[in-house]
């Protein structure tokens, strides 16, 4: 679904990501996670197309696609979602006015009708209850005065209705509280199946524990230093990232 | 209305060279040796008494009328062009311009294929219905059409409640007795140097009569009367509401207007008794000069209304996205009891378009209040500017005022200010103001890219969003036709 080749990025003329390969599989999860400042939410940007990221070098393709010309409204209707480690907000625009425009956005694009109110309704009812939402949100401002809980439940609600392909969550789980994190991952579980794949970035094993991935690599310094299975991140919990620098020196050095 | 013939001036201008230059010559000649002409559609250019008396002659005004215009010329010369605005332009030559022409009937055009494909193009994103879009443009539309229109049907159910709504021209010959108790009552020609010139000048207007008790069964909306005539330089607006009367009045038209005259100095009156109240919503889409900053139109506004009457209510509501320079301030008198002023507003400046606009409440009844929601949005090189004065008198007890004043800035070659003026003399008063200045970041914008929504809409989502408490003050269909005009005023501003 989603090969990145040798991927290089810059911000502001310094280079974050030095040289990215990653293969991701329709029906994975994979999980990222790595030291602050490593690149992690760098590379989520990217991938979305973010106009303040430079890529310099490398490939993406996303099913096939060559990625890094396409705009980034085109890579979310091609079904990319990132959802965001800081969700922004957009005061005097409903979450239902933002929510019908953007699943009509991407019905549009991939050829297939609008949504009626009724069947926008419908399915809004539907997965605002799978995360336990008050409904009364969807009358308010997209994020406005939002706890930083909210906000990340209100992403993971967007990635339900719009069913992207891949979906990279950049540390959805931080800020929030135990029951809440529940909630969330299922919601994740619920959306998870064969066809789609999953990208998370996290700082914390506990995810894992409910969102249980394929492969997690370590990203440092704009690279990704160790891949392994699920029990490399609690290795990662255990020891912190030093003990993978010191391996990747040695390794280096031999 | 008569056959309008051209006249011969004009007509010369398209010969030679050489015509050209005896025209000047003759037109030179004017200036010294004039003598008006009272056959002639056009008075040449300048101003002096002779012109006042010819303009009120041409319209065939009372006596009265004419000492009131030759009043306010005099007042004129003794003043001076106001230069506290924050805006800049050059200086106006107002002896350069000619102060009246006979109304034209815009050229007849057969079919919409010979209309300005620019201008078609705004209908459509306007969403303008083809018929509509032939009267705007001047196309000849069916005379069945014409006759079933909604401007006809329109009059009938006026006249039954009473209502008078006409050219203020048509009101000096119907009802001088109306006309004369009002005009200038609220905005009087010593008011300010535009107000002084539009006294003198005026071409015409629009007047609005609401009898005691009536609530106007539709929206007025000065579409309706002005369809064939290209709109006045120097026109004037008088309303008055009656006790327990309710109005909404509209006032221009969100199609864009082609108009060649550079300054427009308009004045607006609003006399609001007992228990009544006014509605006044305004959509300003003139010509803002093109992208490098070349022409465009000149617009100098006076706008009052006067809460005479307890429990008297005024709203202002206004969307200014065009014209090169404004100046413009709705102003409340809250004189009466308990009577409310509102003033929402949204100005829109881009590339080099400057305005300096905003509001006065002039708090003088007890337990009056009001209510300021100002949105500024500048983009491009332009220039923005809120002024605001919020004035409460001895006599005013128990005032309340609340202000909030949004500005949003795109891009970082535009300028956004705020100049907020309060002067309290009774304690019991309480005055809160608000103000916030914040970007359309990358970052909101990526934010709905990222979510499938395309660069521009998202720009409109953003925009409509910060503008929307003022959108929400505006009648249902000219909210919708707003917002599609702030979308077209800002194409191309990001991104
Ligand atoms: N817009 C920007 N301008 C300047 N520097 C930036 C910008 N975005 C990212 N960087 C820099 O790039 C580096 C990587 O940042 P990034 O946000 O990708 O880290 P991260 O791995 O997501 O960290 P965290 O775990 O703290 O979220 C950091 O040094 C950061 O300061
Ligand atoms: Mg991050």
């Amino acid at each position: 679904m989603l090969v990145i080749k040798n991927l290089k990025a810059n911000v502001e003329g310094k280079e974050i990501l030095k040289g990215i390969n990653l293969e991701i599989k329709a029906g994975e999860v994979h999980a990222i996670m790595g030291p602050n400042g490593s690149g992690k939410s760098t590379l989520a940007n990217v991938l979305a197309g973010h106009g303040g990221y430079e890529v310099t070098d490398g490939e993406i393709y996303f099913e096939g696609k060559e990625l890094v010309e396409l705009a980034p409204e085109d890579r979310a209707r091609e079904g990319i979602f990132l959802a965001f480690q800081y969700p922004i907000e957009i005061p005097g625009i409903s979450n239902a006015t933002f929510l019908k425009t953007a699943l009509n956005e991407v019905r549009k694009y991939n050829g297939k009708p609008e949504a009626t109110p009724k069947e926008f309704m419908e399915l809004l009812r539907e997965k605002s209850g799978v995360l336990g939402m008050d409904p009364q949100f969807i009358s308010r401002s997209v994020n406005v005065g939002f706890s930083g809980g909210e906000k990340k439940r209100n992403e993971i609600l967007q990635m339900l209705m719009l069913q992207p392909k891949l979906a990279l969550l950049d540390e959805t789980d931080s800020g929030l509280d135990i029951d809440a994190l529940k909630i969330v991952s299922s919601g994740v579980n619920v959306f998870k199946n064969n066809d789609n794949a999953v990208l998370l970035v996290t700082h914390y094993q506990r995810l894992l524990d409910y969102i249980v991935p394929d492969y997690v690599h370590v990203l440092s310094k704009g690279r990704i230093i160790k891949s392994g299975g699920k029990e490399l991140a609690l290795e990662l919990e255990e020891k912190g990232y030093d003990w993978i620098k010191n391996d990747e020196l040695i390794e280096e050095n031999v | 209305m008569e056959e309008i013939k051209t006249n011969g001036l004009q007509e010369k201008d398209e010969i030679s060279e050489d015509m050209q230059l005896l025209n000047d010559v003759t037109k030179n000649e004017y200036k010294w040796g004039f003598i008006t002409d009272i056959e002639s559609d056009t008075a040449p250019k300048g101003l002096n008494e002779e012109i006042v008396r010819f303009i009120s002659l041409k319209k065939g005004e009372p006596e009265w009328m004419t000492e009131w215009r030759l009043k306010a010329f005099r007042h004129w010369q003794t003043m001076e062009e106001p230069k506290w605005p924050n805006v800049k332009y050059p200086k106006i030559d107002f002896q350069d311009i000619i102060y009246y022409s006979a109304p034209k009937k815009k050229p007849q055009l057969d079919s919409l294929d010979e209309v300005d494909p620019e201008l078609l193009k705004t209908f459509e994103k306007l969403g303008i219905p083809l018929e509509e879009q032939k009267i705007l443009s001047g196309v000849a539309v069916d005379a069945v059409f014409d006759s079933v229109s909604v401007a006809t049907t329109f009059k009938e159910t006026l006249k039954e409640k009473g209502v008078i709504f006409s050219s203020v021209s048509e009101a000096l010959k119907d009802h001088p007795e109306l006309v004369k108790k009002y005009l200038g009552s609220v905005v009087p020609y010593t008011d300010n140097y535009y107000a002084a010139l539009n006294a003198a000048v005026f071409s015409d207007g629009s007047f609005v009569y609401i009898p005691k008790g009536v609530r106007c069964p539709m929206e007025l909306s000065t579409y309706f009367r002005i369809n064939n005539e290209e709109t006045g330089q120097f026109e004037r607006t008088l309303i008055i509401a009656e006790e327990g009367s309710y109005v909404s009045y509209l006032e221009g038209c969100t199609a864009p207007i082609r108009d060649t005259n550079q300054l427009h100095a308009a004045v607006v009156e609003l006399v609001i008794l007992e228990n009544a109240e006014i509605k006044y919503s305004t959509v300003q889409n003139w010509y803002p000069g093109n992208s490098e900053g070349k022409g465009g139109i000149y617009n100098f506004v006076t706008k009052r209304a006067a809460c005479r009457g307890n429990h008297s209510k005024v709203s202002w509501t206004q969307v200014e996205t065009g014209s090169a320079v404004t100046w413009k301030y709705p102003s409340c008198i809250l004189q009466g009891d308990y009577s409310v002023g509102e003033f929402y507003s949204v100005a829109v400046t881009n590339n080099y378009q400057q305005a300096d606009t905003g509001t006065k409440m002039i708090h003088l009844g007890k337990n009056t209040s009001s209510t300021i929601i100002s949105k500024g949005i500048s983009a491009g090189k332009s220039n923005n500017s809120y002024r605001g004065l919020v004035k409460v008198g001895k006599k005013a007890d128990n005032a309340r005022n609340f202000t909030q004043c949004d500005s949003m800035l795109m891009g970082d070659k535009c300028g956004a200010h705020t100049f907020p003026y309060i002067e309290i003399e009774n304690d019991t008063a309480k005055v809160e103001h608000e103000a916030t200045t914040s970007k359309v970041g990358e970052d909101q914008i990526f934010y709905l890219n990222q979510r499938g929504i395309s660069t521009e809409d998202a720009v409109n989502m953003i925009v409509n969003g910060f503008c929307k408490e003022v959108f929400n003050e505006l009648p249902m269909e000219f909210a919708v036709e707003a917002q599609k005009l702030l979308a077209i005023s800002l194409e191309s501003s990001v991104g």
